[in-house]
């Protein structure tokens, strides 16, 4: 019965495309929910409030921009702080939808790894998307994405982010391309044809998922094989005493990063916030709760070390693994989205 | 009411004590009544004018609105008027252009000028960002120079096309698109590329799918309706509270429900696995299957009231007169009852066909890509790629569909309502 509570949790955070932040209260805080917003209210929310007196209301979405462009366009805002991805960053920020961010406010721009710096932004954790499988289901363990394609050895659903972003990748990294050529390959018009063929193989045994609980519930239920996953999800399932394991080869990962968007009355106290979510001890203690690894350098010295070797930022992890292309995404993510769109409902 | 009024006017009847004529005394009172129900109505009115009509009207505009290289680089446009699009434009279009992309920088209206372009063809937002950010130019050295120098991609005759298109006040564009059309580089309207066809399908799907809804609702609600209204009071009413007790609850409780009864590890599929009729889980979820099962079971009530009002009111008698006159009950049933029904059918399959129509929600979780209908796909430009003249073509589409069906149905099945209506 756990499972269906979960289950339905996503299913109402899917069915709403995200949550309604109250006015009343004092700041508003809006992130992807689930197991990390879990880790973001132990080492941010509540430390805050109790050093502040200033009370987080937390709210969840799915990273979808339409609700801030709603908010901004009717100058009614009423989230004050939004853990974006980092090509909505980019694009938020060049529309004017984010508030511009004085750094000096922040900290020391020396102290964060280079992709949590940004004109709109400040960087809250390092993230990765990656194969993670159950280990009670599967005898033998995948050990990449050509492993994923593969049904014959490994059968059963698959679970893949509904969307363009990174399930282009993942397939061309399977298709044998390098993890140095991807965004290369991706460029090119013969690329995405190339991705879409591998995709075509795979289709029948995908089954796409949106909001990140679900890949946990779905393969802890038995439901899929293997699936693609947000690395920190997985590990909380881990700590819940589930069998599921995840391979760092082929990885992605990230900055996700706090924006303010334009208007928010309560600019001050967002960046307050923010200052506070960026302190090295408070990052220690988030990267202890989930699995992602600090963007504040500082922080690394205080991370358990076994914690630390499950982060994506560990070099262990980060061997066979690649960065987002942010710049890419800003260019290409509306037309493949749109693409991906039309080839998913045929 | 007109014959009254015909007679007096042929005949001037004789004005009563306090010499108003009564014809005119009736028309009065005609007036005062219309303007007692004018005003009983117009909060609805203006409730519908102000929230429906109003905005959907609006929307519907959203997706022929093309603001965005019309408003924030008029002089390039007018640069460009007499262009003829074979050779790159003259200097003046280049110097227009440096300067209001100049003028754009740093603001929101950059970034609107290079989201559009980019959806003419993906590269020329990063052009458009790449240039403005070594904008102004030194005004001593030609603009055509300067931004080529920039990026070659100022000298091709593509980008330049791409402007002119853009450039429209209004576009056709949006609309095409959600009817798997565009307009080529000589300016015909032709099918979109294979690999962005899709609306058209999507279209049809959602007929389908709301066309086997609507007969699975009708196929499982007659004959709980016939049930219904042919019962005592009493066992009627408890049929009624399994009708509406359903009803009642939301539909995202529901469809929650129906993912723990059919998941792979759900009662439905450990039900089947206990009974040794299958060995392993049957998928049941995140396809058809579980998309018709939910509809059907959500929209189920609104078939079985409209059905179930009609037949309470169809006397006993007629049916007793075909039986008592040697006709077999089946026969007697399919010629006097049935027909009777027919205002409740139309009325419920409508009903259920047009709710179908802008389902969301349910084909969302429980269904797999290839289940999404319209709807979702309207969500999509609204919510994940902020394109909402997109979106705003496709509820164009949507309306449109709906107002046909609804066109349809008035046409062939609204007067055999009034004819059994009358007959009644």
């Amino acid at each position: 019965m756990k499972h269906a509570a979960s289950f339905l949790r996503a299913a109402v955070l899917v069915a709403l495309g995200g949550a309604v932040g109250t006015a009343s209260a004092d700041i508003t805080v809006i992130s992807f929910g689930g197991a990390s917003q879990k880790a973001q209210d132990k080492a941010y929310y509540a430390p805050f409030t109790k050093a502040t007196g200033v009370k987080v209301v937390a709210g969840e979405y799915n990273g979808e921009q339409a609700k801030v462009k709603a908010m901004v366009e009717a100058g009614n805002v009423t989230w004050d702080v939004l853990e974006v991805e980092s090509p909505e960053l980019v694009r938020g920020c060049e529309e004017g939808l984010f508030e511009k961010i004085d750094f000096a406010q922040v900290g020391d721009k020396a102290d964060f790894v280079p992709a949590a710096v940004s004109e709109c932004g400040v960087g809250i954790f390092v993230w990765s998307t990656a194969l993670a499988y159950n280990a009670d289901r599967l005898k033998e363990a995948p050990t990449s994405w050509a492993d994923f394609w593969n049904v014959d050895k490994f059968p059963g659903k698959r679970g893949l982010r509904k969307g363009a972003k990174y399930t282009l990748e993942f397939a061309l990294l399977a298709d044998g391309v390098p993890t140095s050529e991807v965004y290369k390959v991706l460029a090119t018009p013969a690329g995405v044809d190339r991705a879409f063929a591998k995709l075509d193989k795979l289709k029948a045994n995908i089954q796409w998922w949106e909001a990140g609980a679900q890949p946990p519930q779905l393969l802890a239920s038995g439901d899929l094989v293997m699936s693609a996953a947000y690395n920190g999800r997985i590990s909380a399932a881990q700590v819940e005493g589930k069998n599921l394991k995840v391979v760092w080869n082929g990885s992605i990962y990230d900055v996700d990063s706090w924006a303010i968007p334009k208007g928010s009355p309560k600019k001050a106290e967002a960046l307050k916030f923010i200052r506070f979510a960026s302190q090295p001890e408070n990052q220690a203690v988030f990267s202890g709760e989930i699995a992602y690894g600090p963007v504040n350098l500082k922080a690394v010295p205080a991370i358990d070390a076994k914690v630390a070797a499950g982060l994506p930022t560990a070099p262990e992890n980060m061997k066979g693994a690649m960065a987002t292309d942010t710049e890419f995404w800003v260019e290409h993510g509306e037309n493949l989205e749109q693409r991906f769109n039309a080839w998913a409902a045929r | 009411m007109s014959t009254v009024v015909d007679t007096s006017a042929a005949v001037p009847l004789p004005a009563e004590g306090n010499g108003t004529p009564l014809k005119k005394r009736l028309r009065r009172a005609e007036r005062r009544r219309n303007l007692l129900f004018g005003a009983l109505i117009l909060p609805l009115a203006l409730v519908v004018l102000v929230a429906f009509i109003w905005p959907i009207g609006s929307l519907l505009t959203i997706g022929v609105d093309n603001p965005e290289i019309h408003d924030n680089l008029p002089r390039t446009l007018a640069a460009l008027e007499d262009w003829d699009g074979r050779a790159p434009p003259a200097e003046a279009a280049f110097r227009a252009l440096a300067d209001e992309l100049a003028a754009a920088k740093g603001s929101p209206a950059i970034a609107a000028i290079a989201k559009r372009l980019n959806r003419e063809d993906a590269g020329y937002r990063s052009l458009v960002m790449k240039t403005a950010r070594k904008l102004p130019l030194d005004p001593a050295v030609p603009a055509r120079e300067a931004l080529m120098a920039i990026d070659a991609q100022w000298g091709e005759l593509a980008t330049w096309q791409a402007i002119h298109r853009a450039g429209g006040a209004l576009t056709p564009f949006y609309l095409l698109a959600a009817i798997d059309r565009t307009i080529d580089a000589d300016g015909n309207i032709v099918a979109a590329p294979a690999d962005e066809r899709i609306y058209v399908d999507v279209l049809l799907r959602t007929f389908w799918m709301s066309l086997v809804v609507t007969v699975c609702c009708l196929a499982l609600g007659f004959p709980v309706a016939y049930l219904m209204a042919n019962l005592s009071t009493r066992h009627s009413n408890m049929l009624m509270v399994f009708v509406l007790l359903p009803f009642w609850t939301s539909v995202l409780v529901r469809v929650a429900a129906w993912i723990v009864l059919l998941q792979n590890e759900g009662l439905v599929n450990r039900l089947l696995m206990w009974l040794g009729l299958t060995d392993s889980p049957l998928q049941l979820l995140f396809n058809r299957f579980g998309v018709y099962v939910a509809m059907v079971h959500i929209l189920l009530p609104f078939m079985v009231l409209p059905l179930y009002s009609v037949m309470k009111g169809i006397s006993p008698v007629y049916v007793r007169a075909a039986l008592s006159l040697g006709c077999p009950p089946f026969r007697s049933f399919w010629k006097i009852y049935f027909p009777q029904t027919l205002p409740g059918i139309g009325a419920g399959g409508l009903l259920v066909f047009i709710m179908c129509m802008g389902y969301y929600i349910t084909p969302a979780l429980l269904g797999g890509p290839k289940e999404q209908m319209l709807s979702y796909f309207i969500a999509f430009y609204t919510n994940q790629t902020i394109n909402w003249g997109m979106a705003a073509a496709l509820s164009a589409v949507l309306l449109a569909a709906t107002l046909l069906l609804y066109m349809v149905y008035a046409r062939y099945l609204g007067p055999t309502r009034v004819k059994y209506m009358k007959a009644r």
